[in-house]
């Protein structure tokens, strides 16, 4: 039978959830008129006022906020609480460039927190369940996010945090967790420990909800037939407060969406223009509920589909796919959003040329990330102990920049290629 | 005597070595002593020649990445014991020494050569030139 954590929510009908978005949508285009300058000046410039925003319909009047806009803003300019009123603090993983930062209210944690028990609910956890949450704790949005949606899903909640995989293990063994959060590549890989290890039959994990990272239907299988469980994936981002966005159910054929705190729309990446349902396109989303950070019509840049096609799980919420690229050059490398200019930064920083091509790799499902530079007069040196200097102040520096570890290969001057137009910056040899 | 080293870049694949050899061949220029430093992705070729302007052009003009500095070649004589009166000189006035490797420039008069590399290349060279 399948589970829900809020029933009269999730499975509302869909004359209910319209009716809901448009008396939240407009409450919250007034909120951010009224709070936000940054934004109430972008309306302006597109002659738009809050009377024109009268349902969902009126969204696509609203203008679009990018990536840029947080960092223009950064780091208070689209809050709309002042900070007395938020209690907490999250932020995209090790970027200085683009890092976002987003603001939550009590009440802001409350439903980012139910949005993620709707998840775990859905993956059947229960008051009868072990929840180990693997994720990162901290900044990232991952561990804090599951963390909080375990316990009001009424799960006993191991806060286990990323890394140090004996721990992982002894504790799932030991307390025997039925339940596991972390990303795709952290399950297949402590499900390869798991068998190396013999331990398979010392387990009792029955389903995993895996995410912030892209990952394929083999993938899934894999990690379903190796550990015996049910794989659930789940979507979120920080700009919108963090995983549970929305969700799998049963079905495990796309995510529902959590339209009563989210409008998504699929627009053109190139004209903004919204497509139907049905349709690949940029992910968008309005935030109608968020106090502290409420984010309206941002672009995502995942693309995706949407569907509303009636789900078996009795859920009324749309579905989006899983995403299928991006719109911009960003890479998820290890759950870590990257993106190649803040590696020419740090290149140029360190009197690199900014010629440079990144790889990506997936090696025994953990990904891999490796920076070719090209050699310099100006960095060459008859000493090897100079050139090696050099070679760990840029790892240092690439490590400080993107908060995770990317190997550096130093190569022959020209070395890279430099086809005519768009130079090949990104060879992602992942396959998933 | 302190004379110029050339040093080049070079990415451990197979024929890169080769290369920098033809195109040295290729302007008749003559090598006196090799050495290579590497680690598991690049190495460094340090070479001396007898006319280190025209192989720096000419690697240069292929697209090397290539640095000149001052070593100091020191004769030594060629019998056991031979290096290490000359090193012991070396320590004696305080000298560390960067790296140093063999030459293989004519070995007349009983006399084998070395190339030293260290900070100051005038100083060491006053302390070998009064050995001999």
């Amino acid at each position: 039978m399948e589970r829900y954590y809020q029933p009269e929510i999730e499975t509302a009908s869909r004359e209910q959830i319209l009716a809901w978005q448009n008396e939240r949508l407009l409450r919250q285009v007034r909120h951010v008129w009224d709070n936000v300058p940054y934004y109430h000046k972008k309306m302006e410039e597109k002659g738009v006022s809050p009377e024109d925003i009268r349902s969902v319909d009126d969204l696509h009047k609203l203008p679009f906020l990018t990536k840029d806009d947080l960092r223009e803003a950064y780091p208070y300019g689209l809050l709309a609480k002042p900070l007395k009123n938020c209690v907490r603090i999250q932020s995209t993983s090790g970027t200085t460039g683009r890092r976002v930062v987003a603001f939550y209210t009590q009440h802001d944690v409350d439903l980012w927190e139910d949005c993620c028990a709707r998840a775990i609910t859905a993956a059947g956890g229960t008051d009868e369940d072990v929840c180990q949450v693997s994720y990162g704790y901290g900044l990232f949005t991952g561990g804090p996010g599951l963390n909080g949606g375990s316990h009001k899903a009424g799960c006993l909640t191991l806060p286990m945090s990323s890394g140090n995989t004996d721990r992982q293990l002894q504790f799932m063994v030991d307390l025997g967790a039925t339940i596991l959060c972390c990303t795709p590549s952290y399950a297949a890989y402590l499900a390869e420990s798991i068998h190396e290890r013999g331990l398979r039959d010392k387990i009792k994990l029955k389903a995993g909800i895996f995410g912030a990272e892209a990952w394929s239907e083999e993938m899934r299988r894999d990690i379903e037939n190796r550990l015996g469980i049910k794989a659930f994936d789940i979507y979120g981002l920080t700009e919108t407060s963090g995983p549970g966005v929305a969700f799998e159910c049963s079905e495990q054929s796309g995510m529902h969406i959590n339209e009563d705190h989210f409008i998504a729309e699929i627009i053109d990446p190139d004209t903004g223009e919204v497509l139907p349902d049905g349709e690949k396109g940029e992910l968008v989303f309005t935030a109608i509920t968020k106090e502290a950070f409420p984010l309206l019509r941002y672009r995502t840049r995942d693309i995706c589909v949407l569907t509303r096609k009636p789900c078996s799980c009795g859920r009324t919420h749309v579905k989006m796919s899983k995403p299928m690229g991006r719109s911009d050059d960003m890479l998820i490398v290890k759950g870590v959003n990257v993106f190649p200019s803040q590696i020419e930064t740090v290149l140029l920083e360190q009197g690199y040329q900014a010629n440079y091509q990144i790889i990506v790799d997936r090696v025994n499902n953990s990904d891999t990330l490796e920076v070719m530079v090209e050699m310099t007069p100006d960095n060459f040196s008859d000493s090897l102990g100079r050139i090696t200097d050099m070679e760990k102040g840029l790892v240092a520096a690439l490590k400080a920049m993107l908060g995770i570890y990317a190997k550096v290969r130093l190569v022959a001057p020209k070395s890279i290629s430099r086809s005519e137009g768009k130079a090949l910056r990104v060879i992602d040899r992942r396959k998933i | 005597m302190i004379i110029q080293q050339i040093s080049v870049f070079l990415e451990n694949r197979a024929g890169q070595l080769l290369e920098v050899t033809d195109i040295l061949a290729e302007h008749h220029i003559d090598m006196q002593a090799i050495n290579i430093a590497e680690t598991a992705d690049y190495g460094i070729a340090r070479l001396i020649v007898d006319n280190p302007r025209k192989a720096a052009e000419a690697l240069s003009e292929r697209g090397y990445v290539l640095r000149a500095t001052p070593v100091v070649q020191a004769p030594v004589p060629d019998r056991p014991g031979g290096l290490s009166e000359l090193l012991r000189a070396v320590a004696a006035a305080d000298i560390d020494i960067e790296y140093m490797y063999s030459a293989f420039m004519g070995q007349r008069n009983g006399l084998a050569y070395m190339i030293f590399r260290v900070e100051d290349s005038s100083r060491l060279d006053g302390v070998l030139a009064k050995l001999s």
